[in-house]
This record gives C-alpha cells, structure tokens and sequence, in this order.
C-alpha cells in the first residue's frame, strides 16, 4: 500500500468512526486535531484498531505565560505511525494544565506522560505513578516546571529537595526481602543511574530503575539558540549516536524548509548512518562479552570497536562522526579515495565481527551466560512499546527504515533482523545481523555511489516539523519548533533508549545478582540518550 | 570449543608503544585546529568562541573547542594537528603526584553526565590498542582507593552530590583530572539550571583534558602527566 492512499483509507475509517472530530489529509501525515475529552478514544483506536505505534509526545506551552501559573494553556501533539508508513499527529488543547492519561491502555505513552508532568507542570488525569522521575525529589523542590516559559533555565534553582530524607520506594512487601541500590555510581566505567533490586540475598525479586541522574537539560537549554548551534546538542546529548540524532534533526529542518537533499548527500548520510550503526552494536558486543567476564571475547571485540572508530577518524576526520551532518546534506565530505579506504576498513571489519561471532556462538560458558537470561517477553514487548534491537529480539519487527521510510531507504533493501526468544542470546544475534545488514547496504551504496553535491543550499524556514531516523537503539523522534527569528522555540526528542529502559524492569525474571551487568550489556542501551 | 588461543595468538601484538615511540596511526585522533593565518570571519564561524581573532591571524582556545570542524573545511580553514598530547594544567591545579606513584596509580573515573563519546573513549583505554595496565594505570571500583579521580560531563545537578562524596572519600595525596570540554566548563551544556557549567564548580581541578570527546591516547597522556612522566601543554594558543 503507497502512503498516499494508506492515509487516506485510515482517514475515512477514523472519519466514520469519529464523526465529530476534524481529520486532515496533509499528505505526509493525518492531522486530527480533537478535544481533551476524545483523545483517550482516539489514541486508543489508533492504537488497538489500526495498528498504530505510539511515537511522541510534545507538549507546548502558549505565548508567555508564568512558570508558577496552574492555569498555563498548552498544546499537546500526540504522534503516531502504521508499518503502512502512516503518521498521524493528534493536536489537542489544554487550558487547565490537564490532560487524560492515555498510558492506562497505550502503556508505551508512560515515560513520557511523566516526563510532561515533570517538565512542564501538566496533571494527567488517571496516571497512577507521577513524582520521582526526572527531577529527583532528593535534588530538586516540589513545583519546579522547567519546559514553562518564564523558567529562567541560565539559573540554579534556589531551593533544594529532599536530600537524604528521600526513600527508594519498595515495590514488593515480603519478609526478608531487602533493597540492594547499584549506582549512581558503580562499575568501573559505567554510566551513572540507580538500580535498586529487591533481594532476598540472591535472587532478583523486582528491579527499579532510577535514571535522569544525567539529565543536562537540552530541550530547554536549546530555546532561543540558533539551528547550528542547537545542531552541537543534538550530536552530543547522545555522543554513541551523534549522527543519527543529527540527522532526525536535520530531516526536522529540512522538511520546514522544503530542501531536497541531493542524492549523493543521501547515499553518504545513508553510509554514514549504518556505519554508525555497525559501531555501536560492535561496542554493545564487546561490553557483552566482558560482562560476561569473557576477557579475550572482550579484548576482540574492542579491537574491532577501535578499528571502526579509527576507520571513522580517518575517514569522517572524527571518531564520533561529530561534525559530519548539517541541514541540506552533509557538512563537507570525503573525497573518493578516502571512501575506498572506508570500502576496504569496513570489509576488514566485518569479517572480523563474523569470525566473532563464530568464537562466541561456540564458547558454551558464554552462552550459558546469556542465554534465557534477561528475557523480555512478546507481550511486554509490545506493551512497552520497546524499539530497537531490544524489540526485533523480542518477535516484534518494527524498524523505521522499513515502516516510515526516510531518506532514500524506501528505495533500498533493507532486511530486518528477527528473533523470537527474547534473551540476551536473541539480542545477540540481532547485532550481529544488524551488523550484516548495514555492511551490505554501505557496500551496494558505495559501490553505485552517484556523482554531485554533498549538500543543497539550506535557509532556515520557521515553523514546527517532525523528524525521525531508525538509531542504533531504535526509533527515534525530533519535533522541532523554529520561531520567525530562526532560532529554537520548542524541541522534544523522543530517544529509543528512553522508551527501553522503561521496560528493562520487567526482564529480571529468574535473574540472579551476578546476571545484573549481564542483562544491563546484552541491551546496550545509553543512559545519556535516556536522560538528555 | 572455540579456540580464542589461536585466533588471538595469530593476530600479533595489537598495543601502541606510545609513550616509547611515537603513535601516527590514521584515526587514534580526530586532531585539533591550530592557531595560525586566518580572518575575523574564520573566527567568528566558530559556534562555541574557541577561535578567536588576533593581530596575526587566529587563536585557539583548547578548552572550547567541541571538534565540530567548521574551521577545518571550506575555502578558509585553519591547520589541524593529528596529536593527542592535550592536557593542561589550570592556574589553581596542584603539583604533580610524588615520584612513588609513578608505576602505579588507580584512578576512579565519574560519569557526571558524560555522552557516549567520552564515555566510549574512557572505556578503551584499557583495549588491547591501549592497554594502560602496561603503563601503570589502573582503575578501581572505590574512591577509597584511588589516587585520581577522572571526571567526564558537564556536572548534571543529580551528580554534584555523589561527586562531591567520591572526592572527599578518597585518602591524600589525590588529584582530580577533567576529562573533555563538559567537565572543563560544561561544553555545549554550559552552566544552566541542570548543569554546574564543569567540575571546578564542585571540586578542585588539577588537570583538564579538552577534547570533544579526548581520544584514549590523550586520556593515558593526562593519567601520566599525573604523576609527572609526561608534560603538560597550554590551553590557549596564539597565533
Ligand atoms: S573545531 Fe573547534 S575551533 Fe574549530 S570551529 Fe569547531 S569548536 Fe571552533
Ligand atoms: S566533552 Fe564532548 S564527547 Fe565528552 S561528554 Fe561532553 S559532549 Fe560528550
């Protein structure tokens, strides 16, 4: 089905059902703008009859207005895709700071129900668990709403929270059972966050998950900075990931200004895009292995991870691949000789990861580690709306590549991994498929690379647009308001590591203290994505 | 049975010999601008004000400069360095640990919201490419037994506490070492309402690595200057 006509079968099914709401066919999108009191309705037939995914949830506070003021309007954009390539975008009002909780029956919708609460000060109504979120009661008073328009966001806030008067809140009521907190700080390296597991010595009961402890701000601080300069925050909020943000980012841009990028700017974004792609997921494997406590698997993995990021430096002149995307194409790109060098590092590479995974799909004490560890069933899957290898593990088939096509993927074969059990084995060999996947589409798209322009002229436009990229970890979403001035009015990033580790709680089932680090590394999830 | 002896044997030895000899493989650094010929509007296209103009051409912050390379291409550009030997001493920075620690020195790093760019580069220092146990380097799980404390981010207002602790918990003599432009003075999250603009702001600073994120060599390169074994270099270049 062409998303032409995919929009507009679910226009009329929706019209006939919901006779009293407005539908418009914008042609990329639906655009139904409804009352609070039919949102719950709407977001839920989307949902449950037309097999939509929740995407997003941006919120915008109207004109200036107070930060302490409850009765602040705002609106609310509610995103929502089909695998038909169907995005649907419902437009709500609220001039109470309310709105309904959708996330009792759209679960995925929580995380970021709470993130609003918190962010902006806005009660959903039925929500059942709102308080310590992103703002830790410990280090921040009641009542702050950064997102509001007169929040001074330059400044610290005066007043304190809690402190050391905050208790984790328990879970599960047994005798014997006792919290055992890891973090923020723990490990040798790793991101700062708090797991709290509830214990009875050696079994992992249940397991709550404290993030944000690296929230910096970056959808507020970005208001009022201009494109390029909001351009260094969206590659670095999320450094593992710079280029895909970026692009989700540009893509926004793009799409206000109505700038075709030009078809070699889109094959090397495309290039660029899955070689980040094989990174990561290298990056994931070996931390896998050696949570493991697999040393030479770890080593090797590390070597190839070293050997990409070189590739990049030399290549992308960065090991990141920061300063590499801009609106309109790229920011300048490598010449010829340098993309035969990256032709013949990546084949390198990629015969070193299949060697890889031979080794480690044949060291039985390392799959006895992972394999029906972690698992995240189909059902929770889907409940939490997971994204990602986490998801494609877990029998769910969901990839922006193929479902809502950006770019030129609509016109390149991409293969999406799929695994069925769920475990950490699953996940494994969704990277390692992933991996194969990416490196086969670099090479077809290197080998037919077409002459012309890294980059189209690009004038900002103002005005509100959505972009989005399938990243490493999954889908991710930029909505971006861009004021008459050229400058950042409003930006809500939807990051698949945020919309992960919301489910990670429930994969705990039979896990054992020692499984901790394992399960944490078989999702290879950022924190610093989650938290921005 | 998979045979990790072999695969691993028959790949030789994967370690730089830098310090020893120098390190010039392509990509063990994303290099840095050089301060040198170049015109007020060179300058002015940096987004974070690293560059600036100067009677003979153009200056270099160090402790700035976030690698975004819109001063490396176009018809103006400046001159890039392939080096890694970045680190810097702050006017207030205490000595270099006495010689005994020079074999061994264990270092606690803090994510005090770092990205996955330094948070990637910390992790390889102890990669076959790097190795840092072969110059004495260690990390260790517990402030209480580290001689350094390595910090990476901008300092997020959640981690000012746990920082804070850490550094208190460790026993004297300590050094403190800022790794990447967020913990010299927040990057690109600056000072805000959810970032302390930095590590300075919670606890002293000894040593700063700029960099966006500083490649695995520049952090070995700031754990030696530690103990003193290599030098420190400036921030801040004129033309
Ligand atoms: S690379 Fe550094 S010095 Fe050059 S423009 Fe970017 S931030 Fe400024
Ligand atoms: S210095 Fe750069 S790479 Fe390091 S944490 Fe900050 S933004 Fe990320």
């Amino acid at each position: 089905m062409s998303t032409a006509s995919g929009i507009s079968n679910l226009a009329q099914a929706l019209r006939d059902q919901h006779a009293d709401t407005t539908i418009h066919d914008r042609g990329d999108r639906l655009l139904i703008e409804a009352s609070t009191d039919r949102l719950y309705d709407l977001a839920v037939a989307l949902t449950s009859d037309h097999g939509c995914e929740f995407a997003d949830l941006a919120i915008e506070q109207h004109a200036e207005q107070d930060a302490e003021e409850d009765t602040a309007s705002f609106t609310a954009r509610y995103f929502f895709y089909a695998d038909t390539g169907v995005l649907v975008e419902i437009v709500t009002a609220s001039t109470n700071a309310e709105l309904p909780a959708i996330s009792d029956r759209i679960h995925a919708a929580d995380w970021h129900e709470r993130e609003a609460e918190d962010m902006f000060g806005i009660h959903f109504t039925g929500h059942p668990f709102m308080g310590d979120f992103i703002l830790h009661d410990t280090v921040w008073p009641e009542n702050v709403a950064p997102m509001r328009r007169g929040f001074d966001h330059g400044e610290r806030v005066s007043e304190k929270g809690l402190g050391e008067d905050w208790q984790p809140p328990r879970l599960i009521d047994e005798p014997g059972l006792f919290a055992f907190p890891v973090g923020p700080i723990w490990s040798d390296y790793a991101e700062s966050g708090l797991w709290i597991l509830e214990t009875p010595g050696e079994h992992i009961h249940q397991a709550h998950t404290r993030l944000f402890y690296k929230f910096r701000g970056v959808q507020k601080i970005a208001e009022g900075q201009s494109t390029g300069q909001a351009l260094l925050l969206a590659e670095r909020f999320s450094g593992s990931s710079a280029f895909a943000h970026g692009l989700a980012y540009c893509q926004a841009l793009e799409k206000l200004a109505g700038c075709e990028v030009p078809a070699r700017a889109q094959m090397l974004r495309v290039i660029v895009a899955e070689f980040e792609r094989i990174r990561y997921h290298a990056m994931t494997i070996a931390e896998l292995a050696g949570s493991t406590g697999l040393a030479v698997g770890k080593a090797r993995g590390q070597d190839i991870e070293e050997t990409l990021l070189r590739l990049s430096g030399e290549v992308f002149s960065h090991r990141y691949l920061f300063g590499l995307i801009a609106p309109g194409g790229l920011a300048w790109a490598p010449d010829d000789e340098a993309l035969a060098r990256l032709d013949h590092g990546l084949q390198a590479a990629a015969e070193e990861l299949e060697q890889l995974e031979r080794l480690l799909t044949a060291s039985s004490s390392f799959l006895d580690r992972i394999e029906e560890m972690g698992g995240l069933s189909t059902e929770d899957a889907v409940r939490y709306g997971t994204l990602g290898p986490v998801a494609r593990a877990a029998d769910r088939t969901l990839d922006l590549r193929v479902s809502l096509p950006y770019g030129i993927y609509d016109r390149l074969k991409v293969t999406v991994a799929h695994e069925t059990e769920g475990d950490g084995y699953a996940r494994m060999r969704v990277f390692f498929s992933e991996i194969r996947v990416s490196a086969a589409l670099i090479r077809d798209l290197l080998s037919r690379l077409e002459d012309g322009p890294f980059a189209a002229p690009f004038e900002v436009v103002p005005g509100a647009a959505l972009g989005w990229v399938e990243a490493p970890a999954g889908a991710t979403f930029h909505w971006l308001r861009v004021d008459e001035a050229g400058l950042i009015a409003r930006w809500q990033v939807a990051a698949p590591s945020f919309r992960n580790w919301h489910a990670f709680q429930q994969v705990f089932d039979g896990a054992a203290f020692q499984d901790f680090p394992i399960i944490m590394a078989s999702y290879g999830l950022s924190v610093a994505e989650n938290d921005r | 049975m998979a045979n990790w002896v072999f695969h691993s044997l028959s790949r030789g030895i994967r370690t730089t010999r830098w310090p020893t000899d120098p390190e010039t493989a392509a990509g063990v650094t994303p290099g840095r601008p050089r301060a040198g010929v170049g015109s007020a509007e060179l300058a002015a296209r940096c987004p974070t004000e690293a560059l600036f103009p100067h009677d003979n051409g153009v200056g270099v912050d160090f402790g700035h400069c976030v690698h975004c390379q819109r001063c490396r291409h176009g018809d103006e550009a400046l001159a890039w360095e392939q080096d890694f030997t970045w680190t810097s001493k702050p006017e207030q920075g205490r000595e270099a640990l006495p010689a005994r620690f020079s074999r061994s020195i264990h270092v606690r790093y803090i994510d005090a919201g770092a990205c996955g760019g330094c948070m990637g580069e910390i992790r390889l220092i102890d990669a076959p490419a790097y190795n840092m146990h072969r110059v004495g380097i260690f990390i260790t799980a517990t402030p209480r037994d580290a001689d350094v404390l390595l910090v990476g981010g901008p300092v997020t207002e959640a981690m000012r506490e746990p920082l804070r602790k850490a550094y208190e918990a460790m026993p004297e003599p300590k050094r403190v070492v800022a790794m990447g432009v967020c913990a010299i003075n927040g990057g690109v999250f600056g000072t805000s309402f959810a970032s302390a603009g930095g590590v300075a702001a919670e606890i002293p600073v000894d040593l700063v690595i700029p960099g966006c994120p500083p490649p695995p060599l520049a952090i070995i390169h700031a754990l030696l200057a530690v103990t003193g074994r290599t030098e420190p270099a400036e921030l801040v270049e004129n033309p």
